[in-house]
């Protein structure tokens, strides 16, 4: 028989630190597989998830939030949330988890080539963002210009914290955080990202927005960008819903006849706009 | 060919090293269960209780095993050859429609190795139940579809039809138990089975149904067909075509597993996300997906209904929910 699709390959964790604090913090994990002959086949484009797990206790389908050009490793960035995440974020340095995949399809890439890059985050929703960023600012001269609109509640549950100095540095990137409320010595935004957007105002010409966030953050930035123009060609989103096998037969994640983990996570507006269940 | 009912026993006995799983009474519930004879087999109810897809897709089975603390992982060792005796016609047919699950994208290899290695030998229904409507969804009484052998009973005797290369495999090995068939007995059998279509009462046009499903999707529709759903799951564990399930680590002392188990979209942990948010949040949505699923989506995805209209899930259904009543209103509805 073929590969055993459900047989995960072994990954230590190199590496561990959290983003935010509290009941649903949120650690990151920078992984290496154990096996040389997976870490050197394995490649992933952004946009792609992987079901990482602990052998005994379960696995949960996470984002990569790593570009495949930052290096020879994976990140994922998980929200303590259940039984398996809570598992997860008992990991430190050393330790070993599962990871198989990568699955789902990817950002087109190739197709964006030459256009003006928007991500639109909210709270952990920055996680499947954040690989486009790094894979478009691996790739300048490729690209046009990178705007990454991203807020959360408050400045405490802003993920990824110290990468945006750094991008706020280039030329050729703008950087634009909010909270949600107002708090002493915050520079930035205050208010709902949404709002954010429409104070940024970004061209459609020639641009690609891709947004990934809560329901109802993506519901109104949805409405936010085709009031500035934006065609449905142009607005990118990455979906979840639960997922067991990961590989379209277990039959949970299915927004309308598309499973999210095989025919996404990354779908068009223009796809999601006909498909009853997209925004449930 | 034919054999005579007598030589049954003997006929088992020809397929060594073979698994020979068979209809077998356990309780008040019929199951496809391993046979050692013919005394074992119940061949004369109208239909299994649990469709024959237990044995290629296990209600639970071991994906993989482990010692917890390592990360050793062993998986299963091969299946081998099994024989599926009395398997009617619908239920054949609904392993060739969740093969396409099993064999789209990324290939499972529990499910297709077992399925490989598995001779179906059907019996076509004389005696149609109250709820069969297999002709309304492409299939029928005594539908070779899936089959490696379909047999009719002549009342002393089995017809055999070989219909594939295994079929003939097998029936090689039981040649000397087998006679040749007369013209008049092929005659005897086509009445048999024209006379078993005549009698199915129940029927649906599927044609207009996945083109007008999409329509419905705000219809008050659901609300009314699902209102005294249980949420039991019984509609969906034992259809012949539904194949969701879950995955679950299971540890005793230091030895573990990791086993898949079958689930149902009935349930609401089905789609429940770890945040407690459930995209599916009632019985209404979780209906409206079940029909969805089987009359628009698998429609969409591999150009066949998810159906063969066996009828157990109106037939076991604890509150009436009955599809056909479904369909019925989704037609009017969209009209």
């Amino acid at each position: 028989m073929n590969i055993n699709p459900y047989n995960p390959h072994i990954a230590t964790v190199q590496d561990t630190w959290y983003e935010t604090y509290g009941d649903r913090c949120i650690k990151t994990f920078k992984v290496v597989f154990d096996d040389e002959e997976v870490r050197n086949n394995w490649s992933h484009l952004p946009g792609q998830c992987a079901m990482i797990g602990i052998l005994g206790v379960g696995e949960s389908m996470i984002s990569i939030s790593c570009s495949p050009t930052e290096g020879n490793f994976l990140r994922f960035s998980v929200m303590r949330m259940g039984n398996v995440t809570q598992s997860l974020h008992e990991l430190e340095p050393g330790d070993k988890m599962t990871v198989r995949g990568p699955y789902g399809n990817n950002f087109p890439v190739d197709q964006w080539k030459g256009k003006n890059i928007i991500t639109i985050g909210g709270g952990i929703g920055q996680a499947p963002l954040r690989p486009i960023i790094e894979y478009v600012k691996a790739n300048k001269s490729e690209y046009g210009d990178l705007t990454v609109i991203y807020g959360a509640r408050t400045s405490a549950d802003l993920c990824f914290k110290g990468e945006f100095t750094e991008l706020g540095k280039s030329t050729q990137t703008l950087c634009h955080l909010s909270i949600d409320i107002k708090e002493d010595d915050w520079p930035h935004y205050v208010g709902f990202v949404p709002s954010l957007l429409m104070e940024v105002n970004p061209s459609p010409e020639n641009a690609i927005a891709i947004t990934c966030g809560p329901p109802i953050m993506i519901k109104f930035v949805l409405q936010n960008l085709k009031k500035l123009n934006f065609a449905d060609e142009q607005i990118y989103t990455t979906l979840e819903n639960r997922m067991k096998c990961g590989v379209g037969k277990c039959g949970r994640c299915n927004a309308g006849n598309l499973y999210v983990c095989k025919d996404g996570p990354v779908f068009s507006y223009a796809t999601l706009k006909s498909v009853p269940e997209a925004f449930a | 060919m034919k054999l005579n009912k007598d030589k049954l026993a003997d006929f088992i006995a020809t397929l060594p090293g073979k698994k020979v799983y068979g209809p077998k009474k356990s309780g008040e519930t019929l199951k496809y269960a391993p046979v050692t004879g013919a005394a074992d087999l119940c061949l004369t109810a109208a239909n299994t209780t649990v469709p024959p897809k237990s044995v290629v897709f296990p209600q639970t089975e071991t994906l993989l095993r482990f010692e917890l603390g390592t990360t050793d992982i062993k998986t299963p060792g091969q299946e081998s050859e099994t024989v599926l005796l009395g398997v009617r016609p619908c239920d054949a047919r609904a392993m060739t429609i969740v093969d396409n699950v099993f064999s789209w994208g990324v290939e499972d290899p529990y499910y297709l190795e077992r399925r490989a290695k598995i001779t179906l030998v059907g019996l076509a229904c004389l005696e149609p139940c109250a709820n069969c409507f297999c002709t309304s969804v492409g299939g029928g009484p005594a539908s070779k579809e899936g089959l490696d052998v379909l047999m009719t009973d002549l009342g002393d005797s089995y017809l055999l039809d070989v219909l594939t290369e295994k079929g003939e495999n097998l029936c090689q090995s039981a040649s000397g138990l087998l006679i040749n068939a007369t013209g008049e007995d092929q005659e005897a059998a086509e009445k048999l089975h024209e006379k078993a279509a005549s009698q199915i009462s129940r029927h649906t046009d599927p044609a207009g149904i996945p083109a007008k499903l999409p329509h419905l999707w705000e219809s008050l529709l659901w609300d009314t067909v699902s209102a005294s759903c249980l949420g039991c799951g019984i509609c969906t564990y034992l259809c012949p075509t539904c194949h969701c399930f879950d995955m679950q680590d299971e540890t005793e002392g230091s030895e573990s597993r990791r086993c898949r188990t079958w689930d149902s979209c009935m349930f609401s942990e089905y789609t429940l996300h770890a945040s407690g948010h459930n995209p599916r949040p009632t019985r209404r949505e979780r209906t409206r997906n079940r029909i969805n699923h089987k009359y628009s989506y698998f429609v969409d995805k591999f150009n066949v209904i998810a159906c063969v209209g066996c009828g157990r899930c109106i037939n076991l259904c604890p509150v009436n929910i009955d599809l056909l009543d479904i369909l019925s209103k989704v037609g009017e509805e969209a009209r």
